[in-house]
This record gives C-alpha cells, sequence and structure tokens, in this order.
C-alpha cells in the first residue's frame, strides 16, 4: 500500500525513469537504449573529470570499448583520489554467507537507510549491479579478505541484518582504488585514455545547450586551458569541506559542482550530509581534517559512556580512567536504547546518539565531545590476535594520532561531516539538467537518499563507472555520431576562458588581509554550529545571513600571495573557498525549507517524543533542485517529486 | 596544559624545476605536540601568508596515510623518524623542545623537484601502466568465488598491495631504486591466480620501464623496506627476482 501522495505538483523535472516492473526497468532500458557501434566510438571524445571509484572505472570501461576519453585529476596521480580512504568495506547482494539476503533486500536495506528519500528505480539498478562489481573486481587482481577455504570473505555493517560486505583488512577503498587504477593504467598505457594530472576543472563549456568541454587550470604552470569532448562526465566527489574539518582529504572540494551548477546543471538535496559516527576528536585549533576510524569497528566494538555524571567530570578532569570504571555504571547508550540493531544502527542514529549524551553532560575526553568504543569485551571474547587480524591498521592509525594503545584502553570517537548525500541531481542516465553533462559517485545525488549506509559508496561509486554510465551515456552519443571534433577557438571557449581569467584576476587583485583558511575556518564554524547534526529554523536562517557575510569578507578582504601563472597553492585554495561559500549557502537555504527529519537532515522541531527523526511524506516526499538564477539573486527551488510505487514507507525503527 | 616545544626549521626552498634550491631557516615557537608534522607546516605557512610570504609548496592530500601523496625528507629519513607511517601521520611528539628540523624533497633522479618540496612522482604512474594490471575489460568476468585462493597467498598479495605509491622507497634507497615499489605489484599478482597468464611478461615490462626512466639497481641494503610507511616487505623483492629471471630464461 502506498501512503498518501505528496500534493505538490507543477514540476517539469523527469527522471526518465523506465517503463515497466521495478525488477525489470534495468532489463529493459538496456534492450531498448541506443548505442555507438565500434568505428564511430573512436570519433567520440569524452572527458571525464576525477579518478577515484567512480571516474577510473568510467574512464577505463569507456575506453575499452573504444571512445577516445581524456581524464583529469587534481592530484598528481589518479591514485591519490580520496576513494582510497574509504577503509570498510563494499557491499553485494551476493548472499555468500546463507544469511538470506538477496538484491531486492539489498535494495531495501539502502533504502530504507536513506530514511525514504531516494528514488526506488535508481536503487534497485545500484542492488542489481552490485554483484557484478564483486566479480570484476576479483578479476582485476584485488585481494579481498578470503576464509580459510579460499572462498571470500563477508562481515556485517551498519544498517543491516545479513552479512553483506566484501572488504579488504581496513583498506577497501584503496584496493578497489587500485584495481580501477590498474585498469585505467592500461588504458592510458595504450593510449586510449590521455591523462591530465594536477589539472583541476574551473569551469565547463556548453555550445548550443551542450555540454562540449571544460577550462583547466594546469596547477604546475598555472596555465588556463580549454579541453573538447563530445560529453563531458563529472566524478568529482563530495563537498564534506564546506565545513573546513571533514574527513576529507584536503584538496576535496565543491568546485566542479558550483560550476556544473552555474552553467544550468540543478544542484539536488544539498543539505543531505553525512556525519560519521566514528571519527577521532578534534584536538587543537590548528587542526587541518579528521580522521575517520571505520565504521566496521562497531561489530565488535562496543560505545559507552559513564551512566554517573561524576565519572564523566572525572574522566574530563584526567582524575579517572575509563578501564576503571565499573560494568554497572557505563551506559551502552545504543545498545540500550535500539536493542535490534545495537552498536550497528546506521551513521546517522550512532551519531545523533553521541551527541545527545555529550550535549547531556556525559561526554568523555579533554573536552566533553568524545564517547567510548571499547573493545575489551572483543578481545576477551576473541584474544587480542583476532581482534589484531580484523583491525590492525586502525588500531595502529588510532595509536599513531592520539597516542593511546586501543588494546588497554577505549578508543574516544566522536562524529565528523564525512560524505554528502546531496549533489548535482542526475537522471536515471546519470545525465545532468544539461545535455550532454553527466556526473557519478558521490558528486551526483542519486542513489542514497537522505543518509548513506557504509559500504555502499564504494559499491555507487563502481557501480555507476564500470556498469551504469558506459550503457546510459551511449544513449546519449548514439545522437553525436556525425558531430564533428569541435575547435577549442571556438567563441564560447574563448568566454568560458576569459570568464576564469578573469575570476582569478579578481582574487589576486584583493590583497586584503585574511588568509584563505583563516575564512574557510569561519565558515566551517557556522556550517558546524548551524547546519551540522541537530538544525532548526531560527539558527538555518542565521546561517544564511553568516554565509552572506562569509561571502563579503572573503570577495573583500581575502589575500592571496604569488603570481597566478605559475604553481600557487594559495590561489588554489582560494577558487575552492569561493565555490565552498556558495555550496554552504545552498545548504542552509535547503535545510531550513525541508521541515521535517530525515536521515542525516535532522530538524529539532521535527522529532518523535524519544527523540527520533519524524519524516513528512505529504509535504516533503520530493528531492529538491536548485536552479542557479544569477550571481545575486536568491536560487529557484524545483522539485522532483519522489513516487513510491513499490515499496511501503515507515518510520524507520532500529529498535526491534 | 597542552604541552608545547619551541623549534628551528631548515626547509628546502626551490622557485622551479630548473631554479637553484637553497636552505631557509624558520623558528616556529609554541607548537604543541599533539599536532600533526603537516599542521606544523600549516602553522609556519599562515604565518608566511600574514606576511606576504610565499608559503612552503608541498604535496599532501588525505592527511590520513593511505594516499601517498606527501612525501618529506625530515632529518634524512623519508617520512621522518617515526616507523610505519606518512609524514601527515607523522607527529610533533616525536621532536624534543629547542630541536633544529631538516626538511627536504625527496632526493631521486627519478623524481625531480617541482617546486619547494613537492616533486614529480608521474614515473610511478608510468611503470604500472607498462604491465601493473591484469588485461581484462569490465563485465564478462567469472564470479568472484569461481576460483578459490587459499587465504596464505591472499594475505600475502595484501600485504604487498599495501604499498601507496609515495616513493619513499626510491628516496631512501642510495642507488635510487624503485625495487620495493615494482616488486610489490609483482609479486601481488604472481601470488594470485588471475596473474598468472600475464606473469613473465609483467615482470620484463614493469622492469625494462623502470630502468627507462632513471632508477637505479638494487643491492640489497634494506633501506627502502626500513623506511617503507606500509612495512612492504623486500621478500617481494626476492619473488620479483625470481619471476624476472624466470621470465628471461623462458625467452
Amino acid at each position: 500500500m502506498m501512503q498518501e501522495q505528496a500534493t505538490a505538483k507543477g514540476t517539469a523535472i523527469d527522471a526518465k525513469i523506465p517503463e515497466g516492473p521495478l525488477a525489470e526497468k534495468w532489463t529493459n532500458y538496456k534492450n531498448h537504449q541506443k548505442l555507438v557501434n565500434p568505428a564511430n566510438k573512436r570519433r567520440l571524445d569524452i572527458i571525464v573529470v576525477g579518478t577515484g571509484l567512480a571516474g577510473a572505472s568510467a574512464a577505463a570501461s569507456l575506453a575499452e570499448m573504444g571512445f577516445n576519453v581524456l581524464n583529469f585529476c587534481y592530484q598528481d596521480s589518479p591514485r591519490r583520489a580520496h576513494s582510497i580512504a574509504a577503509q570498510g568495506g563494499i557491499n553485494a547482494a551476493k548472499n555468500y554467507p546463507n544469511d538470506g539476503d538477496s538484491v531486492y533486500r539489498l535494495f531495501y536495506d539502502t533504502i530504507k537507510g536513506g530514511d525514504y528519500r531516494a528514488r526506488e528505480a535508481n536503487v534497485y539498478r545500484l542492488a542489481e549491479v552490485s554483484n557484478s562489481i564483486i566479480d570484476q573486481c576479483v578479476a582485476q587482481g584485488v585481494p579481498f579478505a578470503r576464509d580459510y577455504g579460499g572462498l571470500l570473505d563477508n562481515r556485517s555493517f551498519g544498517g543491516a541484518q545479513v552479512s553483506r560486505t566484501f572488504y579488504a583488512r581496513g583498506q577497501t577503498g584503496q584496493q578497489l582504488l587500485l584495481g580501477a587504477y590498474s585498469a585505467l593504467s592500461r588504458q592510458i598505457g595504450r593510449g586510449a585514455v590521455k591523462l591530465y594530472a594536477r589539472h583541476e576543472m574551473l569551469d565547463v563549456v556548453i555550445i548550443d545547450g551542450r555540454a562540449r568541454g571544460i577550462i583547466a587550470r594546469n596547477l604546475v604552470t598555472g596555465r588556463i586551458e580549454r579541453f573538447f569532448a563530445h560529453a563531458v562526465v563529472v566524478g568529482s566527489g563530495g563537498y564534506g569541506n564546506a565545513f573546513f574539518l571533514s574527513t576529507n582529504a584536503m584538496g576535496s572540494n565543491g568546485s566542479a559542482a558550483i560550476q556544473m551548477y552555474k552553467k544550468g546543471a540543478y544542484f539536488a538535496n544539498p543539505c543531505y550530509a553525512q556525519i560519521h559516527p566514528t571519527c577521532i576528536p578534534v584536538h587543537g585549533d590548528y587542526q587541518s581534517k579528521l580522521t575517520l576510524m571505520s565504521e566496521s569497528l562497531r561489530n565488535d566494538g562496543r560505545i559507552w559512556v559513564p551512566k554517573k555524571k561524576e565519572d564523566a567530570e572525572a574522566i574530563r578532569a584526567g582524575k579517572l580512567k575509563p578501564t576503571a570504571i565499573k560494568e554497572e555504571d557505563r551506559d551502552y547508550y545504543l545498545e540500550r536504547r535500539y536493542p535490534a540493531f545495537g552498536n550497528l544502527v546506521p551513521r546517522d542514529v550512532a551519531s545523533r546518539a553521541a551527541k545527545e549524551r555529550c550535549d547531556a553532560g556525559f561526554g568523555v575526553g579533554s573536552t566533553g565531545l568524545a564517547v567510548y568504543l571499547d573493545f575489551a569485551d572483543a578481545i576477551a571474547r576473541l584474544g587480542e590476535d583476532v581482534v589484531r587480524a580484523r583491525y590492525g591498521n586502525l588500531f595502529q592509525m588510532y595509536e599513531k594520532i592520539v597516542d593511546d594503545n586501543p588494546y588497554k584502553t577505549p578508543m574516544m570517537i566522536y562524529p565528523a561531516i564525512h560524505y554528502t548525500m546531496g549533489g548535482i541531481w542526475v537522471d536515471y542516465e546519470l545525465q545532468t539538467s544539461v545535455k550532454g553533462l553527466f556526473c557519478i559517485g558521490e558528486a551526483n545525488f542519486s542513489d542514497h537518499g537522505a543518509n548513506r549506509l557504509g559500504a555502499s559508496a564504494l559499491m555507487q561509486g563502481l557501480a555507476d563507472g564500470y556498469f551504469v554510465l558506459p550503457y546510459t551515456i551511449q544513449n546519449y552519443l548514439a545522437d553525436q555520431i556525425q558531430v564533428p571534433r569541435m575547435s577549442i577557438d571556438l567563441p564560447e571557449f574563448e568566454e568560458a576562458e576569459k570568464a576564469v581569467n578573469d575570476k582569478i584576476d579578481k582574487i589576486m587583485s584583493i590583497r586584503g588581509n585574511r588568509s584563505v583558511d583563516s575564512i574557510h575556518r569561519e565558515l566551517g564554524l557556522v556550517m558546524w554550529d548551524f547546519v551540522g547534526m541537530a538544525r532548526d529554523k531560527e539558527g538555518l536562517r542565521q546561517a544564511v545571513e553568516k554565509i552572506k557575510d562569509i561571502r563579503k569578507e572573503f570577495w573583500a578582504n581575502v589575500y592571496v600571495p604569488g603570481k597566478p601563472d605559475s604553481l600557487n597553492v594559495e590561489l588554489e585554495k582560494a577558487l575552492r573557498l569561493a565555490d565552498f561559500i556558495e555550496i554552504g549557502g545552498l545548504m542552509a537555504r535547503d535545510a531550513l525549507q525541508r521541515e521535517e527529519s530525515c536521515g542525516g537532515h535532522f530538524r529539532i522541531e521535527y522529532q518523535t517524543e524519544d527523540g527520533e527523526a519524524l519524516r513528512d511524506d505529504n509535504h516533503f516526499s520530493f528531492a529538491s533542485c536548485w536552479k542557479y538564477t544569477g550571481e545575486d539573486s536568491e536560487p529557484e527551488m524545483l522539485k522532483e517529486m519522489l513516487d513510491y510505487e513499490f515499496i511501503k514507507r515507515q518510520q524507520r525503527n532500529y529498535k526491534a | 596544559m597542552e604541552k608545547t616545544i619551541n623549534i628551528t626549521l631548515k626547509v628546502w626552498r626551490q622557485a622551479g624545476p630548473k631554479a637553484p634550491g637553497r636552505f631557509e631557516t624558520y623558528k616556529l615557537d609554541n607548537i604543541s605536540v599533539d599536532a600533526s608534522f603537516l599542521e606544523m607546516i600549516d602553522i609556519l605557512n599562515e604565518k608566511l601568508v600574514g606576511e606576504h610570504n610565499e608559503p612552503i609548496a608541498f604535496d599532501h592530500d588525505c592527511r590520513e596515510g593511505i594516499c601517498g601523496m606527501c612525501s618529506l625528507y625530515i632529518n634524512g629519513h623519508p617520512h621522518g623518524p617515526d616507523t610505519e607511517i606518512t609524514t601527515c601521520q607523522l607527529h610533533m611528539r616525536k621532536f624534543s623542545d629547542g630541536e633544529t628540523i631538516t626538511i627536504e624533497p625527496w632526493r631521486s633522479a627519478g623524481f625531480p623537484v617541482i617546486k619547494d618540496l613537492m616533486v614529480d612522482r608521474g614515473a610511478y604512474d608510468k611503470i604500472i601502466q607498462a604491465g601493473g594490471f591484469i588485461s581484462i575489460n569490465t563485465g564478462g568476468v567469472p564470479d568472484g568465488n569461481a576460483l578459490p585462493i587459499p587465504k596464505p597467498h591472499a594475505d600475502e598479495a595484501m600485504d604487498a598491495a599495501a604499498c601507496i605509491g609515495c616513493g619513499a622507497c626510491a628516496a631512501a634507497c642510495k642507488n635510487g631504486s624503485a625495487m620495493l615499489f615494482v616488486a610489490a605489484k609483482v609479486s601481488q599478482l604472481a601470488l594470485l591466480p588471475q596473474g598468472q597468464i600475464e606473469r613473465k611478461a609483467r615482470a620484463k615490462a614493469m622492469i625494462a620501464k623502470m630502468e627507462e626512466l632513471g632508477f637505479g639497481n638494487c643491492t640489497n641494503t634494506g633501506a627502502c623496506e626500513a623506511e617503507c610507511p606500509k612495512a612492504v616487505s623486500i621478500s617481494h623483492i626476492a619473488r620479483l627476482n625470481r619471476e624476472f629471471l624466470s621470465a628471461k630464461f623462458a625467452d
């Protein structure tokens, strides 16, 4: 039974979802889509921006098929993309452990985990191709964990009651990325992909309403360069660094997204940001980034804070050690509140529960903004060797950073910004609202709804790059085979390059007295305080105003040393910050209009009696699609209605 | 109270690939011992920008020890004095109050300096492009469980695959050899059934490319293993040598 349909109408947004029953949509699509024949593929150029899981897998797959690919990354090598830092694993519906998993269950868990704010058809397709990803990676030589019989091992992860997560120690992202990188390297070696490392995209070039290339800055020489292609694919990752402190890499940015947005692509659900529950707590005002401890730790670690406030206070003052607190004086609050899922509740639920305990005065660590993740029971049950085999590299990382031995004393963790579910709007074909402009991986908004489950980011990035985009892009390119390669001297390229140069000149000429980082930290604090884990109307209104002030401050008072036409790291950071300020504004506006709580978006005004997120399906069952209307005018919000045809929406319940 | 130290830095500054380089000296006071090494450089750079000077260029990205982008040669050691970590995971608690810390870029014929502490490691990508892969296309592969792999082989392949391509091995080597890097990939794929078909061609192609790009030979000093942030063992070099020789004999 469907719940009452949302009533807002009048949107022209068409997601192009194929007809037919849920389980047949993708097959139907593939059976009827247009294809490009091998001789014509050679005549078509595709730009892929980004070399993470999505970008590298797409670039490699497209080149294998015969297209000419131009691939860009800002790092010195494609292997550095931040997908490499994903630790825990990748989901697939293989059901190897025989515990009742299926494509439908993976689909259902992902939709439910996303708090019913994702498209059914997209998520089903994701679950459907998940098994092929595992096969592909194994064939590439990815050394997944295996059991003693030589078969692939699985672990469980938050938000699921089956073990469907494949892993390579605590370095799954690294191994999957190196698999995609090896496939990409093979194509670079045979000349099918031209790699542009240390290049950053600064604009997308539109000719007659279609994406036909990009403007990029060579980060070594500072030169602005033009590139033509018949289609542009962007897999540039998420925009979590709008918060300054996040688990993202230092260079991770939302600039490509803002460039697409300003050229007509909708920015969808910007307020859906994921706060990961298990990160190493903030320790000083010089801190540059936050480090994630894999969610897989929650398989064996138990999360707790002291039951008594006086114990928490004594710990904060350094007068009491956690190991001295008796079992009955500990509050394993996730096990207490969510008996069915315990420590394995989804990330948003675990993060809010940690904040709730710390806000109530039970937090630990010197700042009181930390909770314990304790392995004493696991070590007693399994032995230290087994725990070391499972999490050794994570424990080592923790000890190097915090200078504390997690085998002896519980880890301290606190939530941090980790992933952005929102992103550039795409239809079922992963095409944005601009023809010929595609968006894949974390950069798009498509599959995770309002909250992403653990081990699903790797799945989505590789699904898009290996198995979805290489099909759907052909449906577009089949009409482009008559289009000759265009000259980069066309006026559209010239204008785009001039606009980029003007922007750079403007930033260089300000010569104010604020460093880029000092303004970025200021933005980050506003984002964390008002657009973070708990949001309300008044705070969000303030955030919108504060971000406007920060924008003014940036454009009036930033100082960038050096020259624009040479290697200039401060200029790179300034260009990214200018765009983070725009994203921050969009996030606050979007969070303000969404008067409900769902997944990673928690509005204090909208919660159940026991503090859980309270959705409003009657009014907010849509993806908010923000349309750029000009430099100094408010963006316009369009809606893509989310009709649930196949499953019944429920209040998420991880208690029973 | 947070513990802090005062330090003196001698940092290699070089405007460009062809420009002459020199050491510049900077003093930094009240650095928290809980700050990471790169956060300490951030603090210095903020100071330099505040004085309207150009900050020190250095490579870094993930800052959690996995991307392999950070690359500093600190007091004569790639990634500094601690073991099994990258520069971004090094913390100031490893240094003492009043200490002078020397920071240089990777020094290796295979890694030319771009600016200050930033080097070009494109050569490592080229070595992988020469053969560090299994030649399969997307789609049409067998089921993931079709080929069982003995757990010890999978584990050892994973030990080798842990390489992050940072270049510390070549930077540590007096011969500027990239053998540990090449060995890690050759060994990983030689241990897995999927890698058997191209086993010989891969070893030959990657070694040939390494030599072509100006990296030196291995004389078994073991410096690479000692400095490797991921503790990749030189036993993989032994396997690479076996792979290479058996490929040559087969010719």
